[in-house]
This record gives C-alpha cells, sequence and structure tokens, in this order.
C-alpha cells in the first residue's frame, strides 16, 4: 500500500506537475509526508484518504470471499465430531484437529478407489492430449504446407459446431467405451482451441532459428524436439495444465458414460455423496461408520473437497506466471 | 506474428506431398481422434429424422421426416428451456459480465507489484475448481445449513436458504458464476491495460485531466476492442449457459426455472430413451448457436473491429 498520506491541495488541477517531489530525492531526508510511493507515476494525483481505503476494503473483501471458504473446509476436514458438534456445522476456528477423516476416506473404500481412477483419467489424458496437440499445432505450423488448409479447417470447424450430446453419447455406446475409463478420455481428448494457442505460440518463433536448423539437415520430427520444444515449455506447460484440470474436474462425462459406480472419479462420488448426500454407493458397510474417536458426515464430506482441490493446488503454483501468455496468445490471436 | 513471405517455387503435388509428409504425420492423430469423436457424431444427428430404437440402430431405425422437430417446438416443456436459457444469459450479461472489467481497473490501480500479483494469484484459483467443488462451496456457506444461515439463526433472523429457493435462483447460479470465473476473466483485461503507452495519460494529465478523464480517454478505449470480442463470444454462446453448473443443482431448486436446452436433452434423450426427439431439440441448438456465432462476428465486422476469426 501506498505510505503516502493525503496531501491536501496538490492535485493536478491546482498545482503544476512539475510541484511534487522528485521520486529521486524523495528519500530519508524528506518528510513522511512528502514522501510518495516511487510505483505511483509521475502524472497521477497522489491518493485521497477515502479512496484507499475504499479499495483496501473492497480487494480484502474480494479475497476473503475467495479464500474464506476455503479455509472453513479445510478446517472442518480436521475438525473431531465434538468440534463439529459445538459449531453447529462448518467450522471456522480450529479446535480439536484430528487427521480422522483423512484416515477414513484413504483407507482403501470408494474415496480412495475413485482418486486413483481420477488420478488414472488425468494423468493419461494429459500425456494424451499434450502430446497429440502439441504435433498437431506444429503440424499446422506452416502455411505453405502441403494440405494446410482443409486440415486447419478440420479442427477449426469443431470449435463453432458441436456435434450434440445424444449422438456423442451413442457413439461410445456403440464403440462399446461405455462403463470404459477410456470414454472419459478420448472423446474430448483434443481441444482446438488448445491447438490453436500452441499453433500460435510455434508460429511466433523467430523463423531464422528454424531456418537455420533445417539447413543443418535437420528433418521436421528433430527440429520439433530439439528447437521448438525447449522454446516453448511454458506454454506447453499451461496447456497441459487446462488439460489436466479440464480431466480432473469434469463429472458429467462419467455421469453420462459411467454406470457402474465402481469406476466413478472423484468428482461424481465427490457430487453424490457431499452434494446429494446420499451414502456412498457401494461402500463396504463397516467402512464408514461410528466407531470410538471416529469422525462422521461434514468433516469426512470436507475432507474428500480437499482431496478433489489439492492437485490443483500443488500444480497452480508452478503453471501460473505463465498464464497470461497461454491465454493471450489463445484468445487475442485466435 | 506471420512470417515474411517466402518465395515459393511450383512444385508438383506429389513432391510437396512427399516432403511436407513428416507435418501432415504430425497432424494425423489429431485428424483421427476429431474424425471419430467430433465428426461422425456430427452424421449421427440422422437419427433427428428417425424414430431411433438403439436395438434396430442407425440403419434399421425408420425415418419419420420432420416428426421429431414438429413434436419439439409444440412440447411446452422445450418452451420453458429455451426461454430458461435466454433469461439466464440476459441476466448474466447484465450482472456477470461487466464485473471483471471492473475488477480488472481497481487491480491496474493497485501500485504495488506485489499486492497485485498476490490478488490475481487469488482471484484467479476458483476457476480451477471444477462445479462439484463451488457448488458444494456455496452449499456450505448459504445452504439450509450453511454458516450464513447460522449467523442469522444466532442474531435471531429468519434463515433463508438460497441453494433451493427457485426465485433466487438467478442470483445464486450469477454470484456463483462470478466467484469462479470473473477473477479469470480478468486476465485479458490486464493484458489490454498493460499496452496501454503510459505517454497517453501523461499527455491527458499535462492537458489538466484528472483522473476520471484519464480513465474516460485512455483506459476505457483500450478496452474497447477486448469488450467487444467477448461480447461476440458471449453472444455466439448465448444458449450454453454453464450446463454442468445447473444440472448439479436442478433437483434442488426445480425444473421450473433450472431447466435450459442443454438439461433437457439430456433428461428426454438420456434418461427417458426419447432418442429421436432429444436429437432434434440439441441438433437445432447447434445449428442456432453456429448462425449466432457466425452473425455476431458480421456484426463486429460492420462496427469496425477484429472479430473472432477473419476472413483470410
Amino acid at each position: 500500500m501506498s505510505t503516502q498520506a493525503a496531501v491536501p491541495g496538490l492535485d493536478a488541477a491546482q498545482a503544476p506537475i512539475t510541484l511534487q517531489p522528485n521520486p529521486l530525492q524523495a528519500g530519508a531526508g524528506t518528510p513522511r509526508r512528502m514522501r510518495r510511493n516511487p510505483n505511483r507515476p509521475v502524472y497521477q494525483e497522489p491518493p485521497t484518504f477515502l479512496g484507499t481505503t475504499l479499495r483496501v476494503l473492497v480487494l480484502v473483501l474480494i479475497t476473503l470471499a475467495v479464500l474464506f471458504p476455503l479455509w472453513s473446509i479445510l478446517v472442518t476436514s480436521f475438525s473431531t465430531n465434538d468440534s463439529v458438534t459445538r459449531s453447529g456445522g462448518m467450522v471456522t476456528l480450529p479446535r480439536g484437529l484430528t487427521l480422522s477423516a483423512y484416515k477414513q476416506i484413504l483407507a482403501g473404500g470408494i474415496v480412495t478407489r475413485a482418486a486413483l481412477v481420477s488420478v488414472f483419467v488425468t494423468v493419461v489424458g494429459v500425456a494424451i492430449s499434450t502430446t497429440v496437440s502439441v504435433l498437431a499445432a506444429w503440424g499446422l505450423s506452416k502455411p505453405t504446407s502441403f494440405g494446410h488448409r482443409p486440415l486447419l479447417f478440420v479442427f477449426l470447424i469443431t470449435m463453432f459446431f458441436g456435434a450434440g450430446m445424444i449422438p456423442s453419447y451413442l457413439l461410445v455406446s456403440e464403440l462399446g467405451l461405455l462403463d470404459s475409463l477410456w470414454s472419459l478420455i478420448l472423446p474430448g481428448c483434443v481441444s482446438a482451441f488448445n491447438v490453436l494457442i500452441l499453433r500460435n505460440f510455434f508460429m511466433a518463433i523467430e523463423p531464422a532459428i528454424i531456418e537455420a536448423a533445417r539447413i543443418d539437415g535437420a528433418g521436421e520430427w528433430r527440429i520439433l524436439t530439439r528447437i521448438v520444444l525447449p522454446l516453448s515449455a511454458a506454454v506447453i506447460a499451461v496447456v497441459a495444465l487446462f488439460y489436466g484440470v479440464g480431466y480432473w474436474n469434469a463429472f458429467f462425462n462419467a455421469m453420462l458414460y459411467i454406470n457402474d459406480n465402481t469406476k466413478w472419479p472423484l468428482q461424481l462420488v465427490l457430487r453424490s455423496y457431499v452434494l446429494q448426500g446420499v451414502s456412498l454407493p457401494g461402500a463396504d458397510p463397516g467402512q464408514i461408520d461410528v466407531r470410538e474417536g471416529q469422525v462422521t458426515g461434514l468433516p469426512i464430506k470436507m475432507a474428500v473437497v480437499v482431496l478433489a482441490i489439492i492437485p490443483i493446488l500443488v500444480v497452480y503454483p508452478f503453471v501460473q506466471k505463465h498464464f497470461t501468455k497461454g491465454v493471450i496468445f489463445g484468445a487475442v490471436k485466435g | 506474428m506471420t512470417r515474411p513471405p517466402v518465395p515459393v517455387r511450383k512444385l508438383s503435388v506429389w513432391t510437396r506431398l512427399r516432403k511436407d509428409r513428416p507435418l501432415i504425420l504430425m497432424t494425423l492423430p489429431g485428424v483421427i481422434l476429431l474424425v471419430v469423436f467430433a465428426y461422425v457424431p456430427m452424421l449421427g444427428n440422422i437419427i433427428a429424422w428417425q424414430e431411433y430404437n438403439p436395438v434396430r440402430g442407425f440403419v434399421d431405425s425408420p425415418f419419420v421426416a420432420w416428426d421429431n422437430f414438429v413434436r419439439v417446438f409444440q412440447n411446452p416443456s422445450f418452451a420453458l428451456a429455451v426461454k430458461n436459457t435466454l433469461v439466464i444469459t440476459a441476466f448474466q450479461l447484465v450482472f456477470y459480465f461487466p464485473v471483471p472489467v471492473g475488477l480488472a481497473l481497481l487491480l491496474n490501480s493497485v501500485l504495488s507489484v506485489k499486492v497485485r500479483t498476490f490478488i490475481q494469484s487469488v482471484v484467479y484459483l476458483p476457476h480451477f475448481f471444477s462445479w462439484v467443488i463451488v457448488v458444494t462451496v456455496f452449499q456450505q456457506m448459504f445452504g439450509g445449513a450453511g454458516l450464513v444461515n447460522r449467523v442469522l439463526i444466532d442474531h435471531g433472523m429468519q434463515p433463508f436458504d438460497l441453494m433451493t429457493n427457485p426465485n433466487t435462483f438467478l442470483v445464486l447460479i450469477t454470484s456463483q458464476a462470478i466467484w469462479k470465473d470473473a477473477g479469470w476473466g480478468i486476465i485479458i483485461f490486464l493484458a489490454a491495460l498493460s499496452t496501454v503507452d503510459p505517454a497517453l495519460y501523461e499527455a491527458v494529465a499535462i492537458d489538466g485531466g484528472n483522473g476520471w478523464r484519464r480513465m474516460w480517454h485512455v483506459t476505457l478505449p483500450a478496452l474497447r476492442s477486448v469488450v467487444v470480442l467477448l461480447l461476440i463470444l458471449r453472444l455466439g454462446d448465448a444458449l450454453n449457459v454453464g450446463f454442468e453448473q445447473l444440472i448439479l443443482q436442478r433437483a434442488a431448486v426445480g425444473t421450473d426455472v433450472s431447466e435450459v436446452i442443454d438439461t433437457y436433452v439430456y433428461y428426454q434423450g438420456v434418461i427417458a430413451g426419447d432418442w429421436g426427439f432429444a436429437t432434434a431439440a440439441g441438433l437445432m441448438k447447434g445449428v442456432v448457436s453456429l448462425l449466432l456465432v457466425l452473425g455476431a462476428n458480421k456484426i463486429a465486422h460492420m462496427v469496425g473491429e477484429a472479430g473472432v476469426y477473419q476472413k483470410a
């Protein structure tokens, strides 16, 4: 926040801008109220007390609106039955913490299995989607190549017209993929949007580098793996994250294609168990019950929620700084 | 970015094919997957003209001309689904769409880079949560047994279950959309703002313009083309109103307000087994959506913006 208090009577309308203290001189010797925030451009009026307060207030509220529910979910998932009862539901202040809920859901029951299904679908899905997309993007990155336009249109058209839910369902059913985990991977495997993000990035690579490699006798495969991939690691990471989040978060495709609840991904278990309050289907009768010192209900539900959030929180910091690159390339230039 | 024009020699088709074979081979896996999982189902829409029977299959099911479409048009439930879809789109256009713009302007006015980066990281985050999690979060906060109601009851006020009240459903789903995606939505506006030449601000300031003047004459014009682009995308997407979000809450608030075209297609087709009817409804939605995108793009060109795509 700005260290500058309001300077009365010194706004752009009344005082020439040149009268404002020079940022290079503003330092130890300057009275505190004259010191200016070095981040503030010279033309900008010093912030008013009211304006700063309002802005800080709004930003704090926004940040809390995101973080507070997550905090409450986290604390509740670690809470004992006793503290949940005492607070009458979701816990906001930690007291009486226990790992019991996590021990129960990770003990090998339906939640554990669902988490493994989700991990499998996400890992395999990301590997296939990213590989196929990178290959396609490089294959489409040379506008003079043979068949470039028709091939590009094969991808573009899917962005404007979707086949619809029912024919897609019937196709998956005809292929015998119902109740197979491949039905959660293959149908949405290639996103034309992500291919275009990659393609735009590839096309912006300095042509001289590519030419140099080509003159040295490198073929397309070698150029792709030795030059293009290292140069675009960041944008590929973003695209892989987009795919990964898509696979991890998807629940409707499982609702559509997977009837066998032992093959449900985590999000679908979350929906039935946490949202709809259905007791876990197919769970061993003795698995989630009240034994001495065990937690029930809410903490377990919240532990499932935390389990579903954790992978995202783990990957997020690594990829976050590259978002702008990936998204802007796709959105503005697509 | 386009490459500088490369002088092209005239080569025979065969030579070009051989020369570019690696590139074509690389595209192939993607093309095959799209052909199987996107184009074959497009052909599968043929059952919109059939009285489709899963046992008899595509080939043997009898054709019924436009019967399914006629039934869709005459069906009051379908009309309700269309109405709900359009109401939700219109409501969110007014109450959701401006939020990321405002948030971006607010964040852009934060001088400290550290604070700005922190807030950005926080508000982007919910975009990566699934709808199941978002709805769960809202349920635990605003549901019948949620935190807010507990505070209300503790202070002797009437509890209010936002999650199951059909009258406030629009507010509920729009708040959820804002919580999940408004933060992420600012990314494109921040990028547009970062390209503004600071000299423009200085020029306005030297001419005596205060903060509001600078906003009006420099900042907002810088956002114009992005706003137009996003409006077009939204318009083209008018019939898509958060299918996963709605199907999760359809049972809780009732179909009167929450049934939209997509959920209608799902329940008529997959659940009720009226395949031809549901396909006809879905196909009409797809065609109208396509027309909306093309139309919106045309409008963008007419008002002098780049639009989503351009004639090459």
